[in-house]
């Protein structure tokens, strides 16, 4: 477990004090994956970096497994960091080694003979799927191989926990989501915890538990990715999230009138979330057949997944008598899924435009 | 050419060779540490220390501040400490391994620096110690850069070798000198700066090929 309390970090730049972390509080249980979603300057990065004390924070605590990194001596944090790999952004290989020895080096350092070495680094080089590029260099490599070389270095020394700054910032989309898949697998595989910096939400969605929003040294908002996505708090979480799912009406409605008064020529815009099993259902089906005197229409329709649980959102509009309507709504709250009334836009807004 | 004058040649530019071999030697010994002192003593580098950056660094400085020739007679007491006299090819190769001391320190400071930050912060991240992070990541990625810095340091050899000849220190210069010049052979001073010339092309093809052996980062 990784706890973070209270931690602060001012840097004293040519243009003044910056402070970078602001009081951050964190819990990170072990075993799980938890992004840490900012924007650059966010403090994100300085954030990470206190996790292995590669930044000395000013004030705060940083407790792994009830040690306190902050208030190590230097021989005793050196082997507190062989327990904490880290993935770079710039992957960070040694450029004048083969693949083989740039994983071997973490067992270099603490003279594992070579035999005991050879055994660690092949299967390594075998989880990767860099078997048999064992004698490249890094400059024969592609991003992804880079970062796959850099992921088996980080476990040779069979750490707990495993610290990715910004590891897919510098690679293709397509590549982003192997060594993504590469990485929950190793977190399944060793149990190992693992941090996730980043400034996409694409890569929160795809293999992150737990997930922290920073804004300007603090965090904005924190809890499960699904929770996150699904019930965004914070004007700057939905900034990140409308990314990936857009929150905007279609473009039909966006400059149509949208009143807040029932009028009975007009649609009921409702936005409907359906989460895990719900989306599953048929929902909309059964209240077409429970209110048969009320029309409804389908505007806006997605299913995606955080996780693999399934994820979908909707928009209807929904037309009939007042009490039909109010009725209808009832019966959608019923059921499992997240409603929001968007408003009445009246019915030739709906198709003319 | 006399047979004569072809021997004179030859034993002068045994002469040089030596110096310049010997020099460069002892003077790498001390340089490469000295390089490293100046690097990772430098600001958010892994040894900082603003005292010894700066102690250092003037004294590498006013060194290399003064002009070889003067150098060379400036420490005419130091070089009859060391080697028993002043004069002959051993003597002058103390002013020539003063002189190429702090020189080799700051070309291997500047080869250290192209190394990324990146590089040593990864070490960190694994635990390495400061010495383990100079001998296993900043020496061999900088090592073709040192190799290419280090061959300037010899082709600036070769040329203060032979202005060491002005203190009998001998080798081609001093022939140059000596012959060509007091003595009005110019076939002995062409001879002798065709000698330098093919000496320093030489001396280059093999940094040049050394320093591309050791770069893997230009790929396959």
């Amino acid at each position: 477990m990784i706890e973070i309390k209270n931690l602060t970090k001012t840097y004293y730049g040519d243009t003044g004090p910056v402070a970078a972390l602001k009081g951050i509080n964190l819990t990170i249980a072990t075993g799980e994956i938890y992004g840490i979603i900012g924007k650059s300057g966010a403090g994100k990065s300085t954030l990470i970096r206190c996790i292995n004390m590669l930044e000395a924070p000013d004030g705060g605590q940083v407790i792994i497994d009830g040690k306190d990194m902050t208030a190590l001596n230097a021989a005793d944090l050196r082997s507190a960091r062989k327990k904490i790999g880290m993935i770079f952004q710039h992957f960070n290989l040694l450029s004048s080694a083969n693949v083989y020895d740039n994983i071997a080096f973490p067992l270099k350092l603490v003279g594992t003979d070579d035999t005991t070495v050879e055994k660690k680094v092949r299967p390594l080089l075998e989880l990767v799927g860099l078997k048999d590029f064992a004698e490249r260099y890094p400059a024969q490599l592609s991003g992804g191989q880079k970062q796959r070389v850099g992921i088996a270095r980080a476990l040779a020394s069979d750490p707990n926990i495993l610290l990715c700054d910004e590891a897919t910032s510098a690679l293709d989309p397509q590549t982003t989501k192997g060594v993504l898949e590469l990485i929950g697998q190793i977190n399944r595989q060793m149990h190992l915890t693992v941090v996730v910096i980043t400034h996409e939400m694409q890569v929160i969605k795809d293999i992150c538990d737990k997930v922290a929003v920073i804004d300007g040294g603090v965090i904005a908002e924190s809890g499960s990715v699904v929770d996150v996505f699904t019930n965004p708090g914070q004007p700057i979480t939905k900034e990140f999230i409308s990314v990936l799912l857009s929150n905007d009406l279609p473009t039909a409605f966006r400059d149509g009138a949208v009143e807040q008064e029932y009028s009975p020529d007009s649609y009921l815009l409702l936005r409907l979330i359906f989460l895990g099993e719900s989306a599953d259902d048929p929902v909309i089906a059964g209240m077409i057949r429970a209110f048969p005197q009320i029309e409804c229409t389908m505007l806006f329709g997605n299913l995606d997944q955080i996780r693999r649980i399934p994820f979908g959102r909707m928009i209807i509009g929904i037309t009939g008598e007042q009490s039909a309507l109010a009725a209808a709504m009832d019966y959608l709250k019923a059921h499992d899924l997240r409603m929001e009334v968007i408003g009445y836009v009246r019915r030739h807004g709906i198709v003319n435009r | 050419m006399s047979a004569d004058m072809v021997s004179l040649i030859v034993k002068a530019l045994g002469e040089t060779v030596y110096m310049v071999t010997v020099s460069m030697a002892i003077a790498t010994v001390f340089g490469i540490p000295l390089g490293v002192i100046l690097h990772t003593t430098g600001k958010g580098e892994i040894l900082e220390n603003a005292a010894v950056a700066k102690i250092v660094g003037s004294t590498v400085n006013a060194i290399r501040s003064i002009p070889f020739i003067i150098l060379m007679v400036a420490i005419i007491p130091l070089t009859r400490f060391i080697v028993g006299s002043a004069i002959g090819t051993t003597a002058a190769m103390v002013p020539l391994v003063i002189a190429s001391v702090p020189f080799i320190g700051r070309q291997v400071e500047t080869a250290l620096k192209e190394v990324p930050y990146g590089l040593v912060e990864a070490a960190l991240a694994m635990g390495a110690t400061p010495l383990q992070i100079i001998n296993r990541v900043l020496l061999p990625e900088a090592a073709p850069g040192i190799v290419s810095q280090l061959t300037t340091v010899v082709i600036a050899l070769v040329g203060e070798s032979a202005m060491a000849g002005a203190i009998g220190g001998g080798g081609l210069g001093d022939l140059a000198i000596r012959y060509g010049y007091q003595r009005f052979r110019p076939e002995v001073m062409i001879a002798t700066v065709i000698i330098l010339i093919i000496l320093v092309q030489v001396v280059q093809f093999l940094g040049n090929t050394l320093a591309q052996k050791l770069n893997k980062r230009a790929g396959a």
